[in-house]
């Protein structure tokens, strides 16, 4: 046991040190038009070697550090509480709810344009990572191209708008239809596939509706992207200094007060939010709608699912579909609340991110997927110094949540349901 | 009302069924016996159209299935349950027999997000048969329990509920009473008379217990080694030589 320890140990440090040395020791320095390969200071190497060594006796003694950790659970009081019973909790979280979207409403009118600016990102995050839960979280369908959706309203809106002049409240329903649409299309060839293969086509999916809208520089500009996307307006008010189209009026001149640029910024945030407990909402309903229950079920056993007479093509494409909507939907708002998109938004970092937000989150958990979804793309911006390494701690973040909580943050809860007879 | 004609499975190099032919008739408890990998699950699997046989015809009601996809078949009221339980395992009793009952439901979309009237009704109808289910199998007090946390006899008898509530013309159960203790499968044996006498729905059995075959099947298929040896009453079959041989012989 101990000599298999040790050797455990010593071949842990040896990898430390085969990926770091390489990695932290040399540094490409730029000479003129020349590149040269620079070791690095003395003081790297010392800390390599530091780092190797921990390796070693972190794996050395691995078995008591982490019994030690596993006892910390013990500490927390609520550990070993009884669950609540659920009309109470349904009361709680109801009250909980309410104060959050009273909060949510007012506090854009007393913080920075830049704040606001981010919450409105949480929000479109928020659609994205709700609409996956129900596609991965769900339905159990694990797709690595969700961003292609995204992309797909993104889009829509961006050349309705540059080509026909469509509005942003035009444009909303059709993003989401046109991404239903994609996910309808693509959905029907790949869904007889399974796991791991399934992922693997989806991914591919991604990457080529990116390259598609790359290269296809005659309608969608390339890489140079679209520009010039409308804002949303207020009842034909605009929110621009000066009014851009025929027969709008200006918010600021309508309601006599100085023009201001976070008027714009907060109807964008507004819009969101509402868009986002929208999704919210209907995703919850869907859930417990025999949609969502069939969902679960080819999830949880497709044979048994399909002896009850489920069809595993319908059931699973819907839940692409719908999940792809939501996408089409955040897309929308992306698209407007930039101005401006180009293919570089729609790379596989953004769906590995969703993914990792509704993972985090407690798979197929609303609740859970929300406040990963805010801490996903918060804290990033809090800890700016560290976003090199910003990769690092999210990969750290899974692996530790892999170790303590595989069920993420907030594990769904099931619906008691009471029957007549019970009573 | 089921009628299957020379059905044959073969696998690669193994022909598991040989020829087969059976016959449910309406009100009728019928059931298959042989040793153990005579091919029994694979006649099932064949009926409830997760293979695609090799030979031979399946009538069920007067239709050709045997080409049908396997949510269509038990669309047509021809349900199963599995050898080894095949519950949705994190979803509570309740939404195992809700999903049993889709057909019944209103599965438009809008009805459901705006909940139109008829949309509840029939919700309401189906919770309701769900309640009369669980109370017919003792299952009452668990209803709001995780499937997969039942216990064994529990299981098996949620999962008959569930094909029940899909209101079926024609069970297949397979093995229902494996892993039961003697008191369970007694309550069993009361339940499968009762389904053909109160709900007049036809069962086909698979089962190694004998007395519970005996007790209760109108009819009896044997089949070794993937072709039939013999049918007939259970008296035909107790006293049938090429049966006695059959089972001494593995024994
Ligand atoms: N999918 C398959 N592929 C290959 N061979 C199979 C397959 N399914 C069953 N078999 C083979 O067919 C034969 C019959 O199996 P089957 O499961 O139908 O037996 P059984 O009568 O149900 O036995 P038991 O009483 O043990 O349940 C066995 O030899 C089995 O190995
Ligand atoms: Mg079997």
């Amino acid at each position: 046991m101990v000599a298999h320890n040790f050797r455990h140990a010593f071949f842990c440090a040896v990898i430390t040190l085969i990926i770091a040395w390489p990695i932290l020791g040399f540094k490409l320095v730029a000479e003129g038009t020349q590149i040269t390969v620079n070791g690095a200071s003395a003081f790297t190497w010392i800390a390599v070697a530091v780092a190797a060594f921990i390796v070693f006796l972190f794996q050395l003694f691995r078995d008591r550090i982490m019994g030690g950790l596993g006892g910390l659970a013990e500490l927390n009081p609520m550990a070993d509480r009884e669950p609540m019973p659920q009309e109470k909790r349904v009361r709680l979280e109801n009250i909980g709810l309410g104060v959050l979207i009273a909060i949510a409403l007012f506090w854009p009118f007393f913080v920075s344009r830049g704040s606001v600016d981010l919450a409105t990102l949480v929000l479109i995050y928020i659609m994205l990572a709700l609409g996956l839960n129900v596609v991965v979280g769900l339905a159990g369908l694990l797709d690595l191209g969700y961003v292609a959706f995204y992309a797909v309203g993104a889009y829509t809106f961006a050349l309705l708008s540059n080509y026909w002049g469509i509005s942003f409240w035009m444009a909303l329903p059709i993003g989401g239809l046109m991404a239903a649409l994609f996910g309808l299309v693509l959905g029907f060839p790949v869904l007889r596939l399974r796991g791991d293969y399934l992922a693997i086509v989806t991914l591919g999916f991604g990457e080529i509706i990116r390259i598609l809208l790359n290269n296809w520089t005659s309608v969608t500009g390339g890489p140079n992207g679209i520009g010039g996307i409308p804002d949303p307006t207020l009842f034909g008010m605009e929110f621009g200094r000066r009014v851009k189209e025929e027969g709008n009026t200006s918010f600021h001149e309508t309601f006599g007060i100085a023009y201001a640029g976070e008027h714009k910024v907060i109807f964008l945030y507004l819009i969101a939010l509402v868009l986002a407990i929208i999704t919210a909402f209907a995703i919850r309903r869907l859930m417990r709608m025999p949609v969502g229950r069939s969902w679960e079920a080819l999830r949880e056993d497709e044979i048994a699912a399909r002896s009850l007479g489920l069809s595993r093509t319908g059931v699973k494409l819907s839940a692409f579909t719908i999940g792809a909507f939501f996408a089409g939907f955040a897309g929308t708002v992306f698209a407007s609340k930039q101005g401006f998109i180009s293919p570089e938004s729609f790379v596989f970092l953004e769906s590995a991110i969703i993914l990792a937000i509704v993972v985090l989150g407690g798979m197929g958990s609303q609740m859970g997927v929300i406040l990963a979804a805010i801490a996903v793309t918060i804290l990033p911006e809090l800890a700016r110094e560290f976003a090199e390494y910003r990769m690092l701690i999210f990969g750290a973040a899974m692996v530790l949540m892999m170790v303590w909580r595989p069920q993420g943050l907030l594990p769904m809860r099931r619906r008691q349901i009471k029957l007549k007879a019970e009573t | 009302m089921l009628e299957v004609q020379n059905l044959s499975m073969r696998f690669g190099g193994l022909l598991a069924v040989d020829q087969v032919s059976l016959d449910v008739q309406e009100h009728e408890i019928v059931s298959i016996i042989g040793p153990n990998g005579a091919g029994k699950t694979t006649v099932f699997n064949c009926m409830s159209g997760f293979y695609r046989p090799t030979g031979g015809k399946i009538l069920f009601e007067g239709r050709e299935i045997q080409n049908k996809p396997d949510y269509k078949i038990s669309r047509l009221g021809l349900v199963r349950t599995f050898q080894h339980v095949r519950l949705f395992g994190r979803m509570t009793v309740v939404e195992n027999l809700m999903v049993a009952q889709h057909r019944h439901l209103n599965t438009n979309l809008l009805s459901g997000l705006v909940a139109t009237p008829d949309y509840r009704a029939r919700e309401q109808k189906a919770l309701d048969r769900a309640a009369y289910w669980l109370e017919r199998v003792g299952l009452m007090q668990q209803s709001n329990l995780e499937a997969g946390n039942l216990a064994y006899g529990q299981q098996r008898r949620l999962e008959i509920a569930r094909c029940m509530v899909t209101e079926p013309r024609l069970l297949m159960l397979d093995e229902p009473a494996a892993g039961l203790n003697p008191a369970e499968t007694r309550e069993l044996d009361q339940l499968i008379i009762s389904l053909k006498e109160d709900y007049n729905v036809s069962v086909l059995l698979i089962e190694h217990d004998m007395s519970l075959v005996m007790g209760i099947s109108d009819r009896i298929n044997v089949i070794s080694q993937g072709r039939p040896l013999a049918q007939g009453t259970p008296d035909e079959i107790r006293n049938n030589d090429d049966v006695i041989k059959a089972y001494l012989g593995e024994a």
